[in-house]
């Protein structure tokens, strides 16, 4: 019964957000509309896009092990050629499938190269490649990419339930779809044997080349299938947002998607799509907030400032998490199960404990 | 052949600020394994602290008096913050060098944001004397002013560090650190002293490459300590980490072959080929040019 429950509740979490669109709940101060409004479904979908692309940042991270300072560049390989195939008139799935095509073979190539170092090393060739994709696309070649200016997603080969405002709630679904796969995806790779071997490589590479695996298969591979997810996310980034900037492929981004892992709990059930959520929320609000704050009279000019810029107090509440939380939100609620950061005393001893402090009174 | 000259000497001159810049990132990468993505912004620390001194002292058009001052001072602050973020954030985290690096990614992120709410996001023109934009002459070519004040920065800078880790006690243990830091704790020798020295030597060059960059460069803007990290990221790869003669190596080889093909190729290829060097470095020499010697 409890394995039951342990396996259905996944289900009942992504059932609810799913008829999220049709509920008129209005939650005041966090949200500016109810569910049902296409600008509260649009802030929800970049949320879901963000935990599912953060799960494909931590099925390397915190899963394997490997720290990759250009996550950014596979969710771009999705997100431009996408959106540059479809204004050329492509149909949108094959323009979709293509750059599904350009991630992996990008994922494949890079991380051949980049997995010949291993630790800062392969932090540092990773940052490297992620720039060669930004100065691409700020290159401008051909004038496909616009530069710094990014694209605006638009071409006859889009179909009309992607598109416009009112079919928000169309692009919302698209994201949570894309979440579930991408949260599946690690989960049942990471329940399957080959999930015990990732952990071995992640824990102890050099016990599992002992073993007579190989260790650099692995971690390619997972680069590889992790590239696609991300991919994946790009593209349904494209079509959320309508277009693609530079930013998408800048060594902030993939900062910011280690920053929402770190702030979720890395290698945890749950930690990395709660991180991306709550991240990716208060950026977004924040942002909205400043704009609201700055135009009411009377607030003081550094208070603006202060919101017009999220990534400070995110960037210090980051900090003070490393410090204080080192394994992130979702270490911070007590847990039966196991763990390496693991502190909490079994039920039993909690029960035991109770009683002694009820006979004492 | 001027075209050439002006060529060597500019690409010259960005090799010594990635020099700058990346000479303290591979002693600390080198020393304790840590990648200080903070770097890029103690880059920014020197090139507003100078941008701020320059303006008050002389306005728009400070004189060469003021400049200097603006520069010791640019330096000076990058020392400071890099002492400070040293001893208050990463030193209570010893030997926990994942967490060491979480730590400077949020300080990137936060102190780019700090200087856009203060100074916004546009370009600031830099403040700088008539003659540093102007060119010398020397053996019938003319060069510019700003790349041969950069060079002699660099080579200052080469040539300081060099002495400092061959004859100094600190930087005797910041060499044998850099070989094998378990056998020098396992000795009994402080290395986390050596650690703040070179953190604050590495933050001191970083922000005299940035302050010197605003005159390179003629403007500041806050994503510029970022873009330089970038690519003295790719100098640490391609020069070896903790050697500064692989740095100084690698360093020249980045920014003539950047400054060459930029101008001969497209705009932007160099960006490209720099990093298709490094691709290349990665597979056959994954240690880099200097394979784990120091000085």
């Amino acid at each position: 019964m409890k394995s039951l429950l342990h396996r259905a509740w996944p289900v009942a979490v992504a059932a609810v957000l799913a008829i999220l669109p049709f509920s008129a709940v209005d939650i005041p101060v966090l949200f500016d509309g109810p569910f049902a409004q296409p600008g509260t479904l649009q802030l929800l979908a970049m949320c879901l896009i963000f935990a599912g692309v953060v799960q494909s940042y931590d099925l390397q991270f915190g899963r394997t092990g490997l720290m990759s300072f250009g996550h950014a560049l596979y969710f771009a390989a999705g997100a431009y050629p996408t959106c540059v195939l479809v204004r050329a008139g492509w149909p949108l799935w094959q323009a979709a499938a293509a750059a599904l095509c350009a991630g992996t073979l990008l994922a494949v190539v890079l991380g051949a190269i980049a997995l010949h170092t291993d630790g800062i090393g392969f932090a540092m060739v990773t940052l490297a490649f992620a720039q060669a994709g930004t100065l691409t696309i700020t290159l401008n070649p051909a004038g496909l990419t616009g530069g710094d200016e990014g694209l605006v997603l638009n071409g006859p080969g889009l179909p009309a339930w992607l598109t416009g405002v009112t079919n928000t709630a169309n692009l919302y679904w698209l994201a949570l779809a894309y979440v579930c796969a991408a949260v599946a995806v690690v989960w049942l790779l990471m329940a399957s044997p080959a999930g015990r071997i990732i952990t071995g490589v992640r824990d102890d590479t050099r016990r599992v080349s002992v073993l007579g695996l190989n260790s650099y298969v692995v971690k390619l591979s997972v680069f590889t299938l992790s590239g696609v997810l991300a991919a994946a996310g790009g593209i349904v980034y494209v079509l959320t947002t309508g277009g693609v900037s530079p930013h998408v492929a800048s060594t902030a981004f993939t900062l910011t998607l280690l920053v929402m892992v770190v702030i979720g709990g890395p290698g945890t059930r749950w930690g990395p799509v709660l991180g991306a959520v709550v991240y990716t929320y208060l950026d977004q609000r924040l942002t909205a907030v400043s704009g609201a704050v700055s135009v009411s009279p009377g607030t003081p000019g550094w208070l603006a400032g202060l919101l017009s810029q999220p990534l400070l107090l995110l960037g210090i509440v980051f900090i003070l998490l490393v410090y204080f939380a080192p394994g992130g939100l979702s270490a911070l609620r007590p847990r039966k199960s196991f763990g390496r950061t693991d502190t909490t005393p079994p039920g039993d001893f909690q029960k035991a404990r109770r009683r002694v402090a009820k006979l004492r009174r | 052949m001027t075209t050439i000259v002006l060529l060597a000497v500019t690409g010259l001159g960005l090799a010594a600020l990635y020099f700058l810049a990346a000479s303290g990132l591979t002693l600390v990468f080198g020393l304790a394994d840590v990648l200080n993505l903070a770097h890029g912004l103690l880059v920014s620390v020197g090139a507003y602290t100078a941008w701020v001194t320059a303006t008050s002292l002389g306005g728009s058009h400070p004189s060469t008096r003021d400049i200097a001052i603006a520069v010791v001072a640019g330096t000076a602050a990058g020392a400071l913050a890099a002492t400070v973020v040293e001893v208050t954030m990463i030193r209570p985290l010893y030997q926990r060098t994942f967490e060491q690096i979480l730590i400077t990614v949020g300080l990137s992120l936060a102190g780019v944001a700090l200087l856009q709410i203060v100074w916004g996001t546009q370009p600031l023109t830099f403040p700088k004397p008539a003659w540093t934009a102007t060119v010398s002459t020397i053996a019938g070519m003319a060069v510019p002013n700003h790349s041969l004040i950069l060079i002699a920065a660099a080579a200052t800078v080469l040539i300081g560090l060099t002495l400092f880790l061959r004859h100094t006690r600190i930087g005797l243990i910041v060499r044998a650190g850099v070989q094998d830091r378990e056998m020098v704790i396992a000795l009994g020798v402080n290395v986390r002293t050596a650690f703040t020295v070179v953190f604050a030597i590495g933050g001191a060059a970083a922000a005299l490459g940035g302050a010197l960059g605003g005159i390179y460069f003629g403007a500041i803007d806050p994503s510029q300590g970022a873009a330089l990290l970038i690519f003295a990221i790719g100098v640490v790869i391609i020069g070896g980490k903790g050697s500064i003669t692989g740095t100084a190596v690698a360093a020249t080889v980045v920014g003539l072959l950047q400054q060459f093909v930029n101008y001969y190729a497209a705009a932007g290829a160099g960006d490209l080929c720099v990093i298709a060097l490094l691709a290349a470095v990665v597979l056959v020499r994954p240690q880099g040019l200097a394979g784990g010697k120091t000085a």
